[in-house]
């Protein structure tokens, strides 16, 4: 019974997600999904992985977004979609269909057997995929600098934007006014 | 059919067609660069338990664990890069709508 509400809470939170006209309260409902994922996660069985992806996806990546909401501004989604909303639906039932076709009924799960720890499955038999998210990580950090980067260059446009705009429109005096006229200086034959 | 709606097993496949389903959903419907972002940490969290349900249903709970931290990481940068961008395309274009976007020239 846990399990069935977890799951309907997480679908129902995704659903507001893209739903929501608001970005921020997609953010916060974004949060929801990845705390209600975790606790499925642990149910599961897998502790280590629930609690990297509430800190990191409830956590870390919230941040993030709000961050940019706070940059970008909050232009909500207020037009309606390119592809008609009934097509959508159609699409997405008939792919969802096929694949609980193909994977439902699923067997029970198996008692579990004596196996390495995360920590040796992670580090030794995995350890390419730990050089992986080491290279993954640097691009994110040299993407989270380009983020910054254009916050500055932003700000930078728009305090532009509104020193040009505070600017007097009266147009400049012509070149013939006599305040503008060079001195000609009288040459002595 | 109660066997189904019963079994642990079974709900949680459910519940990760549901977050792809709507993660689908949302990417046909939504126009605006950022929820995009969003959509798609969606669609990541459904490969992450999707991840653990097949390594719980193999017996190798922590091989599952690991593929799923590995992408965890990756959806993370995927956030980080497409929000970068995302920032840039408004700074330039003055606009995060994916039709206005389209209709740019020169």
């Amino acid at each position: 019974m846990l399990d069935w509400l977890l799951v309907i809470a997480a679908i129902l939170c995704a659903l507001q997600v893209v739903r929501s006209p608001r970005l921020l309260s997609s953010a916060l409902w974004l949060a929801g999904v990845s705390a209600l994922v975790s606790i499925l996660l642990y149910r599961l069985g897998a502790p280590e992985v629930a609690v990297i992806e509430l800190s990191v996806g409830a956590g870390l990546v919230t941040v993030l977004f709000v961050f940019a909401f706070n940059i970008v501004g909050e232009e909500g989604q207020t037009a309606a979609s390119l592809i008609p909303r009934p097509l959508i639906w159609g699409l997405v039932l008939l792919a969802a269909a096929l694949l609980g076709w193909y994977t439902l009924p699923v067997a029970s799960f198996p008692d579990r057997a004596a196996e390495p720890s995360f920590a040796v499955v992670l580090w030794e038999q995995r350890g390419l995929d730990v050089l992986v998210q080491v290279a993954l990580i640097f691009s994110g950090v040299m993407g989270l600098t380009g983020l910054l980067g254009g916050v500055h260059q932003l700000r930078k446009d728009q305090a532009l934007q509104e020193t040009v705009s505070s600017l007097p429109e009266s147009p400049p005096p012509p070149l013939s006014t006599p305040e503008y006229e060079p001195a000609i200086e009288e040459v002595q034959v | 059919m109660n066997a189904l709606l019963s079994d642990p097993a079974s709900i949680l496949v459910i519940g990760m067609l549901g977050l792809l389903g709507v993660g689908f959903y949302g990417l046909l419907a939504v126009r605006n660069l950022i929820k995009m972002v969003a959509v798609l940490q969606i669609l990541i969290k459904a490969a992450v338990l999707a991840l653990v349900l097949a390594g719980r249903a193999s017996g190798q709970v922590n091989l599952g664990q690991s593929l799923a931290a590995t992408v965890i990481v990756a959806d993370t940068v995927v956030a980080v890069i497409g929000l970068a961008l995302a920032v840039q395309v408004r700074r330039r274009c003055g606009t995060l709508d994916l039709k206005k976007l389209s209709q740019l020239r020169g």
